[in-house]
């Protein structure tokens, strides 16, 4: 089963996108060429890749905080042009204020949007029950652990009602245990409220047990996609599943050939 | 989430007498030092001397004209005013600095050109606008408060962290809410240790100031105890900038403590 077997509703799609960056001034750096990638709605597209890759770049790409050299993004068939709240981002590094509550972070997006108090309270208590942090709305980022600040980073890009998540590596700074038991959350979040979700990691196990379709990037600059895998496996997924076992060591292999 | 048990922890006895053990041992140095001979008493007037003409000062305007309450009073007037407007047109100078880049190409060039020049510089032309009343003294302690202010909360506001202003962006913040929702409490802790700094540099300008013709004032009473060749006044006169100026000091950091309760990181 390929998404277009499905004919699902094209959401995101990347153009032979070329991106390159200028160090110091002068030195020009290729991050990533030639990207061509669609997403269907409510695809949950995992970008895979070791660091360095610029499956950031092309996350941020999608966001509108970067604007490509060449190519272009669609979103619903409209350009992307700069940020906007049809697309929650959820950073590495939290990126909570820290000097508001949890319920003050994840209503962000809706003060911004002049919602009355109110109804955005609603909607930020809402969300804050379903990442799981129900009594903690006025705790502050620095009283949470990074498991909780990261939940808190998700129900705030939950409350603004985007259609695309966009995650970067949002578990990159947690312990082993707390990563995978985040993963599990993930799914149980995203199988409550589905959205077209594209998660940037570098851990093929994260990778396998979250997406219904694996990118995988060439290990050097610039970035291109290697290779693409289809997930096709009921979750919550075993991670010790024959099949999950067998894709792990095709894309081992893959990943030792880019390397 | 369990609330952790708070512990005091505290210092051990030894350490805790030590500052006190410091100041007991200079001032018995320097009242020996006199009172031997080693340091000739027309040139530095013993502790016990300078504690009693203190004594004196509480009551006696003479020989300079005024108690020291009145010298006091007069100088924490010029002080906290001067301080005071720093504070008002520093920081939100600074903060737009930071961020507008209009604010920052109009600004900045004429704040480094006017920074280096110390405040008392301006002295002689502050005679010229205002004459030597209060607020000539007020213009010299603006000068020197108002430059750490723009400084700190410029450098504040800068050090933004970058991807907190791209997130607040994909949330749909404009300019101005960025501004006033993330660059300014984030600027916050460099703010407040602004408050300490601009106070600082308020206070050890304030002697500087009132060398204008003045005729009461701490910095008055320095001066007026070197045209009397009285070093004891004189000491007197340092001693009580120096512990009303630490008095402040403690009083501005209560106070930022007080604030940055709030927004603890």
């Amino acid at each position: 089963m390929t998404p277009s077997s499905l004919l699902p509703r094209l959401k995101i799609h990347c153009e032979a996108i070329d991106k390159t960056f200028i160090q110091k001034g002068h030195v020009e750096v290729p991050v990533i060429k030639d990207i061509n990638l669609d997403v269907a709605e409510n695809e949950f597209l995992v970008v895979l890749g070791p660091g360095q890759c610029g499956k950031s770049t092309l996350l941020r790409i999608i966001a509108g905080l970067e604007t490509p050299d060449a190519g272009y993004v669609l979103l619903d068939g409209q350009p992307v042009t700069g940020p906007g709240p049809d697309r929650g981002l959820v950073f590495q590094g939290y990126m909570l204020f820290a000097w508001r509550t949890v319920l003050g972070n994840v209503e962000m997006g809706l003060k911004l949007r002049n919602v009355p108090r109110r109804e955005r309270h609603a909607v930020a208590r809402r969300y804050i029950k379903l990442v799981g942090l129900e009594g903690f709305e006025k705790y502050y980022p620095h009283q949470l652990s990074g498991g909780m600040k990261q939940r808190t980073g998700i129900a705030r890009a939950y409350a603004n009602s985007p259609d695309v998540m966009l995650l970067d590596e949002p578990f990159g700074q947690l312990d082993a245990q707390t990563r995978m038991f985040m993963q599990h959350e993930t799914i149980r979040i995203w199988e409550q409220e589905k959205r077209t979700v594209v998660f940037v990691t570098n851990n093929i196990d994260e990778a396998l047990f979250l997406a219904d379709r694996v990118i995988l990037m060439e290990g050097k600059l610039p970035g291109r996609i290697k290779k693409e895998y289809v997930v096709d496996l009921p979750r919550p997924r075993d991670h010790g599943h024959p099949d999950l076992l067998r894709l792990r060591e095709a894309i081992s292999e893959e990943i030792a050939l880019v390397l | 989430m369990q609330a952790y048990k708070e512990v005091v922890v505290k210092t051990p006895l030894p350490l805790r007498i030590l500052p006190y053990l410091s100041v007991a041992v200079f001032l018995l140095i320097w009242e020996l030092a006199v009172r031997t001979g080693m340091i000739p008493s027309v040139l530095l007037a013993p502790p016990s001397q300078v504690f009693s003409l203190f004594i004196d000062k509480l009551t006696q305007p003479n020989p300079d004209g005024a108690v020291l309450a009145v010298h006091a009073w007069t100088s924490l007037q010029e002080a906290l005013i001067g301080y005071g407007l720093s504070l008002l047109v520093g920081i939100p100078l600074g903060l737009a600095m930071g961020w507008f880049r209009v604010v920052e190409g109009l600004a900045r060039p004429i704040f480094e050109l006017i920074r280096p020049i110390p405040p008392i510089a301006w002295i002689p032309l502050t005679v010229f606008w205002f004459g030597i009343g209060l607020a000539g003294k007020v213009f010299i302690i603006w000068i020197a408060g108002i430059v750490p202010c723009v400084i700190n909360s410029y450098v504040g506001v800068r050090m933004t962290q970058p991807t907190l202003i791209q997130m607040a962006r994909t949330y749909g913040a404009n300019d101005w809410q960025i501004f006033c929702g993330l660059c300014v409490p984030s600027a916050l802790p460099m703010v407040f240790g602004a408050l300490q700094i601009a106070l600082a540099y308020c206070w050890t300008n304030l002697v500087g100031a009132e060398l204008l013709a003045a005729n009461t004032g701490l910095g008055y009473l320095i001066t007026m105890g070197g045209r009397l060749a009285r070093p004891d006044i004189v000491v007197l006169g340092m001693v009580s900038v120096g512990v009303s100026g630490a008095v402040l000091g403690f009083i501005i950091d209560c106070i930022e403590k007080r604030l940055l309760a709030g927004i603890r990181r």
